[in-house]
């Protein structure tokens, strides 16, 4: 019943999307744009955070990495093949990931963020500092990948209608790829690596493999945000894998609510959505953001995925408490565990303390 | 100073409003429109530096009665918090859904490659008050793009001549490892060289960090002549703190662009003192303009204008230069326009200026000293410098 | 190189490390006996440099500054343990990371706010204004040995009061397992205030005692953020030597980083950081 009503209400949302060009000017198509690429991104990063449990601060790097490849496939005066510069850069990401992974898999809890946070900085500074990319300025993506396959252009990336609906169907196209990845028995023993590592390591799983298979496809699906986010705005810039921007898609994990693939779509609309009416409003707008940011903390634990769950406990919770004026918070409390997303958390908080 | 700004702004609003009530309705809708995108730092490192470019053009702006060449002036604003990552849609956010006439930024040079690619897919005038990125007015140069400010090559070149000619034999350069350092020691071993001077090592540093003492030791034990360095805000004062402290200031001359002693003269304290530098504009120019200007500006913002409000002044200078070869007309006619700005003489506070076929100003770049608080000018080092814009198309 | 520039360098590398130290040690207490991963910590680091712009110019002495600056700094760390992060002890460390990610945005636009956009200077003390000359060409200040030696201090302070104190035993008794200590009547929660607030007071020492060579401007947060995480990994989170070692040898990578390969610079101390992980992934001093 109730994932028939998700199904129901993804499918109405698809339909939202797939018709909106019929509304909205070509800013908001291409806004709309961004943020479905910064949901493939934050999906990608749900792969790891949400369901293997691994804190990664340095996504960035990944999604920066597919962004200079395909900048730096791209000849000078021609457009690159698409069938061909897509798969490169995300191959690109991906054996970054895969080396990277061999690294910072080696680590665990706090040593894992800040350790990924390192790396991904020692990624910013060879593209930052040496003359491989262009610099500390950035490099432009002057020609969009072309689409051709001997001659026959299917659809063509320069028509912004055809590019946003591409990135559509990459959205929908990873969602659905990592909803399979996720059913399959790979992605039981991720989330069996999350909740327990140690019990699946006993039952003879070999757990860093898995991890670094995990690591090296989240960064490969980065990778395929990154292309696409260049691609679509033409240039592309060292601050691409900035820590700031592994920061930016870990809220939007947390935002939307972390493993939670839908959440991590809501949480990218939510981001950004936040960012754009807080810096409409006033000049100091990095305050307001950062005061959602800690209240959602505080307040919101399972993010905005977990909210109608929350509130149907909490009235469920109201109901059921017998005297008639019980004051709120209490009740409040009563529902808190009752929100599915709490327990893994405590056991992860027990595991971590265990590792310090 | 921020609430008196606010509050001066409101007031500014209120008698605008009240002004536009009164005026007979036939004048009101006389008046057309020009939609100016600021896309400038609001917050962040540069944040400072945003604010006195959009102070220097609303105040030519306020000069001219609230409007330029007859034309009103609609603001659009974005704060772009100089991250590049987000400059293409801030871009597009001025271009396409605000459908502004110009974009004027910004501040850092990354960003500003972003938002001259996209002024020029969208053929939008685009007019850049600082970021003095050599590509811009080099090999990515464009009819529609223009600049009110530098290239970094040209405070750069204008000190290493000055330094050759001072009988500077050897120089050392050091900068942070990021392309306007880069540009901007090309452009002093360019004019030392051609001096006759040798540059005998470019030294660099990971941006942003500021531990210089190991380059600091470099420099002592290579001895050169000359020292030229291009920092800039937090970096410039501990750079200049450092070199007084290492004892190297009394034994071997350090030169700079200019932007190492501004807005930066209060936080270095006595370091600073001394210390020559080159620009396109300095303290005690003498001339009427500079002088109308700074009383305006003091008056209007109880600050002391620099530089950047300089830039910020005449990059609206040049757009009236532009909207003044349409006046009257219904539409901006944008290839009449661009004519007439590439061939403006602006009647700048740091003197006047034309632009090159580039678009990037062909100016005087002064020699600086410090003295107190103040960049004293000393001289010209160069007069009517001209970027070299190597690889624009339209040289 | 000749020999007296080698030793010079040498010696530069030194204090740098021990500037890195005292920026990062008070996050590796925080780390490694409250589990808490701090962002913000850059923003400590910040807080105690404006502090210390805005307290001199009221008092005009840097001593008298950090004098009353490090009880003010614990004073505010212990407020917001008790405002925030008293409630992170049970959480994700994933929600730590975002908490105090928000907290970076705000105390930058705080301190925009409240002091502006300006490049600011404190003077350094004249007691310490002095150079001491070392070759013909090159004087080394002496405030910056002053700062060498407070950090040298400092870690033995620091070991002291972990290794030999009552506090210390408690502290290190409650890293290794809350409930236990709570059940021996000591009052955890206070504890943790205590040492939280030791880690805000220790970055904004650092913050005040480099913003006389450093100068206080926006930002200036984050670019001692992530080197001292570097140095917490290396060492070994939780470890004060740990922290001493990694600092130390991070300062020589820089050094000659710069000096030897400045293509690489910016590399360097990651590489070295890569290094260590490779050879042992939990810090050279693990923490048992």
């Amino acid at each position: 019943m109730d994932s028939r009503i998700a199904l129901v209400l993804k499918l109405v949302a698809l339909a939202g999307l797939l018709a909106f060009p019929a509304f909205g000017s070509p800013f908001y198509v291409e806004m709309l744009a961004k943020i479905l690429v910064l949901a493939i991104f934050a999906m990608s990063l749900d792969l790891l955070v949400g369901f293997t449990g691994l804190v990664s601060l340095g996504h960035a790097a990944f999604f920066g990495v597919a962004a200079y490849a395909v900048a730096l496939l791209t000849p000078k005066y021609d457009p690159a093949s698409l069938w061909l510069a897509l798969p490169l850069s995300v191959l690109g990401a991906a054996a970054a990931a895969f080396v990277i992974g061999l690294f910072v898999l080696r680590t665990k809890g706090i040593y894992f963020i800040m350790v990924t946070l390192a790396f991904a900085q020692m990624a910013y500074y060879v593209f930052h500092d040496t003359a491989l990319g262009g610099g500390s300025d950035g490099i432009y993506l002057n020609f969009k990948p072309d689409a051709s396959i001997a001659g026959w252009a299917p659809f063509s990336l320069d028509e912004p209608m055809h590019l946003y609906y591409f990135i559509v169907f990459a959205m929908v196209a990873v969602f659905v790829f990592l909803t399979l990845v996720l059913r399959s028995p790979f992605g039981k023993v991720l989330v069996g690596i999350r909740s327990n590592e140690h019990r699946m390591q006993s039952l003879g799983y070999a757990t860093f493999r898995y991890k670094l298979a995990a690591f090296t496809l989240a960064g490969a699906l980065a990778g395929v945000a990154g292309f696409l986010y260049a691609v679509l705005f033409g240039f592309v810039t060292p601050e691409y894998l900035s820590w700031h921007q592994s920061g930016n898609v870990l809220m939007m994990v947390i935002l939307g609510g972390m493993g939670n693939l839908a959440g991590a779509v809501i949480g990218a609309f939510a981001f950004v959505g936040l960012q754009e009416f807080f810096a409409g409003m006033t000049k100091h707008w990095q305050l307001l953001m950062g005061g959602v940011i800690v209240l959602a903390v505080l307040f919101l634990p399972g993010g905005i995925a977990a909210l109608p769950r929350r509130l149907a406990a909490a009235r469920e919770a109201r109901r059921a408490a017998l005297p008639p004026d019980a004051p709120p918070p209490a009740a409040r409390k009563a529902a808190a565990p009752a929100t599915p997303p709490a327990p893994p958390m405590i056991g992860k908080m027990k595991q971590g303390v265990n590792h310090v | 100073m921020m609430q008196d700004q606010q509050r001066r702004n409101v007031m500014r609003v209120a008698v605008g409003l009240a002004l536009a009530a009164l005026a007979p309705i036939g004048a009101v809708q006389a008046a057309e429109k020009v939609k100016v995108g600021l896309m400038l730092p609001y917050t962040g490192t540069y944040a400072s530096l945003g604010n006195a470019i959009t102070n220097g053009f609303k105040q030519y702006v306020a000069e001219q009665g609230g409007t330029l060449a007859g034309r009103e002036v609609e603001y659009f604003v974005v704060d772009d918090e100089s991250d590049p990552a987000k400059a293409t849609e801030n871009a597009n956010k001025l271009t396409k859904r605000d459908q502004v006439d110009v974009l004027v930024g910004t501040v850092h040079s990354g960003v500003a490659l972003a938002m001259a690619k996209v002024a020029r897919d969208t053929k939008t005038l685009m007019i850049i008050p600082n970021a003095g990125a050599d590509e811009l007015t080099g090999p990515l140069c464009s009819p529609n793009v223009f600049r009110s400010s530098f290239s970094n090559w040209q405070p750069g070149y204008a000190m290493g001549k000055v330094a050759a000619e001072r009988g500077h034999k050897t120089a050392v350069t050091l900068t942070w490892k990021y392309a306007a350092g880069d540009e901007a020691t090309s452009g002093f071993a360019k004019g030392f060289e051609s001096g006759g001077g040798k540059v005998v090592k470019q030294l660099t540093l990971p941006f942003p960090n500021v531990e210089f003492q190991a380059l600091l030791t470099e420099i002592a034990s290579l001895k050169p002549d000359a020292v030229y360095v291009f920092f800039a805000g937090g970096g410039a004062v501990k750079f200049v703190k450092d070199y007084e402290a290492a004892g190297l200031k009394n034994s071997i001359p350090l030169y700079s662009s200019g932007f190492l002693t501004d807005g930066t003269l209060e936080a270095m304290g006595t370091s600073g003192e001394g210390l020559v530098t080159a620009l396109h504009y300095a303290d005690g120019l003498d001339n009427a303009k500079d002088k109308a200007f700074r009383s305006g500006y003091v008056t209007a913002y109880k600050a002391q204008p620099d530089v950047y409000a300089v830039q910020g002044y005449d990059a609206a200078q040049l757009l009236k230069a532009g909207l003044d070869a349409v006046k009257g007309s219904d539409k901006l006619d944008k290839d009449a326009m661009i004519k007439a700005m590439g061939a403006a003489t602006i009647d700048s506070p740091r003197g006047s200026f034309t632009l090159s076929p580039a678009h990037n100003p062909v100016q005087d770049i002064y020699l600086r000293k410090v003295e107190g608080k103040e960049n004293k000018v000393i001289g010209i080092a160069a007069k009517k410098l001209a970027d070299p814009a190597r690889g624009c198309k339209m040289m | 190189m000749d020999l007296v520039t080698f030793l010079i360098q040498i010696l530069n590398a030194l204090q740098y490390g021990l500037l890195l130290f005292l920026v990062a040690s008070g996050l590796t207490l925080v780390f490694g006996i409250m589990g808490i991963i701090n962002l913000a910590h850059g923003s400590f680091y910040m807080v105690g440099a404006y502090m210390a712009f805005v307290l001199t110019g009221m008092t005009g002495n840097l001593m008298l500054t950090i004098a009353l600056g490090i009880p003010l700094a614990f004073a505010f760390g212990a407020l917001l343990e008790w405002l925030l992060f008293a409630h992170l002890y049970k959480r994700d460390h994933l929600e730590q990371v975002l908490l105090t990610y928000g907290l970076i945005l705000i105390f930058e636009e705080l301190r925009s706010l409240a002091v502006g956009d300006d490049v600011h200077g404190v003077a350094v003390p004249a007691l310490f204004s002095a150079s001491i000359p070392l070759s013909d060409t090159l004087s080394y200040p002496v405030y910056r040995i002053v700062i060498s030696v407070v950090c040298l201090l400092l870690a033995g302070g620091l070991w002291w009061l972990m290794k030999r104190t009552r506090l210390g035993m408690m502290i290190r008794a409650g890293s290794h397992d809350r409930d236990m200590v709570q059940s021996l009547g000591i009052d955890i929660n206070l504890l943790y205030r205590t040492v939280f607030a030791l880690g805000v007071a220790l970055a904004a020492l650092a913050g005040m005692l480099a913003a006389p060579i450093s100068s206080v401007y926006p930002g200036m947060g984050g670019s001692v953020l992530i080197i001292s995480f570097v140095i917490v990994v290396i060492g070994g989170i939780g470890s004060v030597w740990g922290a001493l070692v990694a600092a130390l040898l991070i300062g020589f990578a820089d050094t000659f980083g710069k000096v030897l390969l400045p293509e690489f610079a910016g590399l360097a101390v990651y590489l070295v950081m890569a290094a260590v992980l490779l050879w042992r992934p939990e810090g050279i001093f693990k923490k048992g």
